[in-house]
């Protein structure tokens, strides 16, 4: 059997098309793993995404602590065995998976982007040093667990015919010293950076929160935008909900276009967008990291350059 | 309150090239450093130090070569050291089992610091390995942290929540960058840190049954990115000129 874990119905999906496909190399099945409450319509749905039994568990909890959640999958994985667990790369999932890892002695590899099976292994590649390296790296032992992010699969299309057994697991976890006492939903402004085609994204080169009016124009000759940022915008001055902040500890995005304003590329923001199509920078400090890894860049000051860039984009449009 | 804090000793990512004819990322000549978020870590366990009193103890793991960049947090306020030289080849189940058994063998230990991730790999396993090799709490990617004397509180940047939890000692922690910022050591600390003990510890020494990896790195790529790299400057209205026709031709106007 193997497992698909996420708090996030959108990567269990994605992950399960990835799971259909190297279960027939394993000669497994595929499976997944719902905690929660409303766990009977989720398993439907992963079922018709591919899933051929969806363990449903910790139904009481509103909230997934992760040493309760971790407890559960590990007794789960107990009797079932699996040869690969997966595990949505969420933040949650990101605090559940090693502990998991280390109760079950097993390996586990962080932002698998990809998964084969060679001689009989597991294999799979992840990103290292910040986006300088790509590692390869081979599980010497069984069970094998990765954490998967978001897009990294293609969703198999839901077929409501698909068969699928739903079982209900009456697992209570032991008592731990720690309690939640309180959850806020972040303060969202609907930013999905990580669906956006074009993201123009701004960083420290703004002088005050006023400025971003500037991008916003930008933006705006820009069709079918979205506004991005980098750590110290979202992190620091809280000019932007964390919902725009894309890096390495934010969103990792990979638009058609990604248009970089005053910020300087640190590495741990370009780890973010390195992917996306054309990137484009402005900033005025020619020697800035953001520099090298662009299609095209402008030296020049943001606020006599977006103006310009604005003009020059409407007429030719 | 004995504290632990776990720093790893990485290379400074920002200055990684990668080797044009192996295709490599070359490491060697590479400036070291403590992970940066390893720092917050400790920043935040000598700030509770200050206030409940206690000791601050810094856990290693790496080669000898590390010892400079350990009495960094020494002179920022930390008591003792320890360093754990690992076997050829650890992983992150390896590695968290030697600094779990490390911890088991100091005594009583109340709370255990890491910082998120490290800058290099950024797994973030270390944390949560450590609290399930340890069989105790954990509260993840904290962002603010107030601890008392019986029970400790957290507020955890979970990406679309915001958690308040607490818990009660012993318990594990990790802090997110936003924490602190942290102390810079007087030269009189730096001086200092010079007397306090690190102690060496080897794998084989530690009684810890299974040093076996369970991922084995196979090869590390170097990723380079290819881009078209064309910078336009001095007249601006000519850059934006040219800026707007390359994306037009790319088809990226729409």
């Amino acid at each position: 059997m193997v497992f698909v874990f996420s708090d996030n119905e959108k990567i269990a999906i994605e992950m399960l098309a990835k799971a259909v496909e190297i279960s027939r190399e394993l000669g497994s099945k595929p499976s997944a793993v719902v905690l929660g409450r409303d766990g009977q319509e989720k398993a439907r749905k992963l079922v018709a995404a591919g899933a051929s039994v969806v363990y449903l568990a910790g139904q009481d909890m509103d909230e997934i602590k992760a040493e309760e959640g971790s407890e559960i999958l590990h007794s789960i994985c107990k009797e079932v065995d699996p040869p690969l667990i997966m595990i949505g790369s969420t933040k949650t999932g990101k605090e559940i998976a090693p502990r998991l890892a280390s109760l079950l002695d097993a390996g586990l590899s962080t932002d698998s982007r990809k998964l084969y099976v060679r001689d009989g292994s597991i294999v799979t590649e992840r990103i290292v040093y910040s986006g300088n390296g790509v590692a390869t790296e081979r599980f010497a032992s069984k069970p094998a667990i990765v954490t998967v992010q978001a897009k990294t699969y293609d969703p198999l299309p839901p077929d409501d015919s698909r068969g699928g057994e739903i079982v209900t697991k009456d697992i209570a976890p032991r008592e731990y010293g720690s309690k939640i006492l309180k959850v806020e939903s972040m303060v969202s402004e609907g930013a999905n950076v990580e669906d956006a085609q074009i993201i123009v994204s701004c960083g420290r080169g703004f002088k005050s929160s006023q400025d971003l009016k500037l991008i916003e124009d930008l933006a705006k000759s820009l069709k079918g935008y979205t506004l991005g940022c980098s750590r110290p915008i979202a992190a620091d001055l809280k000019w932007l909900s964390e919902d725009h902040w894309i890096g390495l500890s934010g969103h990792k995005v990979k638009p058609k276009l990604y248009v970089a304003c005053g910020i300087s590329g640190q590495i741990q923001h370009v780890a973010g967008m390195r992917d996306s199509g054309i990137i484009v920078a402005i900033n005025k400090d020619e020697n800035a990291p953001i520099f090298k890894v662009v299609d095209y860049g402008i030296v020049g000051d943001l606020y006599t350059v977006i103006p310009k860039l604005v003009q020059a984009i409407n007429e030719k449009a | 309150m004995n504290i632990v804090v776990c720093a790893k000793q990485v290379v400074d990512v920002g200055e990684i090239k990668v080797n044009p004819s192996t295709g490599k990322p070359v490491l060697e000549g590479i400036p070291k450093k403590i992970s940066d978020i390893d720092k917050n870590a400790a920043e935040e366990a000598i700030r509770i130090k200050e206030k409940l009193k206690g000791k601050v103890t810094v856990i290693t793991v790496g080669s000898e070569d590390a010892r400079e960049r350990i009495k960094e947090i020494l002179a920022m306020g930390a008591d003792d050291a320890v360093l754990i030289v690992p076997p050829e080849g650890a992983d992150y189940h390896v590695i968290s089992n030697l600094i779990a058994k490390a911890i088991k063998d100091m005594g009583q230990v109340d709370l255990v610091l890491c910082g998120e991730a490290s800058i290099d790999m950024f797994s973030g396993q270390m944390g949560p390995r450590i609290a399930g090799a340890m069989d105790i709490p954990q509260l993840s990617y904290a962002f603010k942290i107030d601890a008392e004397a019986e029970k400790i509180t957290a507020e955890r940047n979970m990406g679309d929540k915001r958690v308040v939890s607490e818990s009660t000692y012993p318990v594990l922690l990790t802090v997110t960058k936003e924490i602190n910022v942290p102390r810079l050591p007087s030269l009189m600390q730096i001086l200092g840190s010079a007397a306090k003990p690190i102690k060496v510890l080897k794998a084989p020494d530690m009684n810890v049954p299974d040093l076996a990896p369970k991922v084995v790195l196979e090869d590390v790529k170097g990723l380079a990115m290819n881009r078209k790299n064309l910078i336009f400057k001095d007249d601006l209205d000519q850059a934006v000129k040219d800026l707007a026709e390359n994306l037009s031709k790319d088809g990226a106007l729409g």
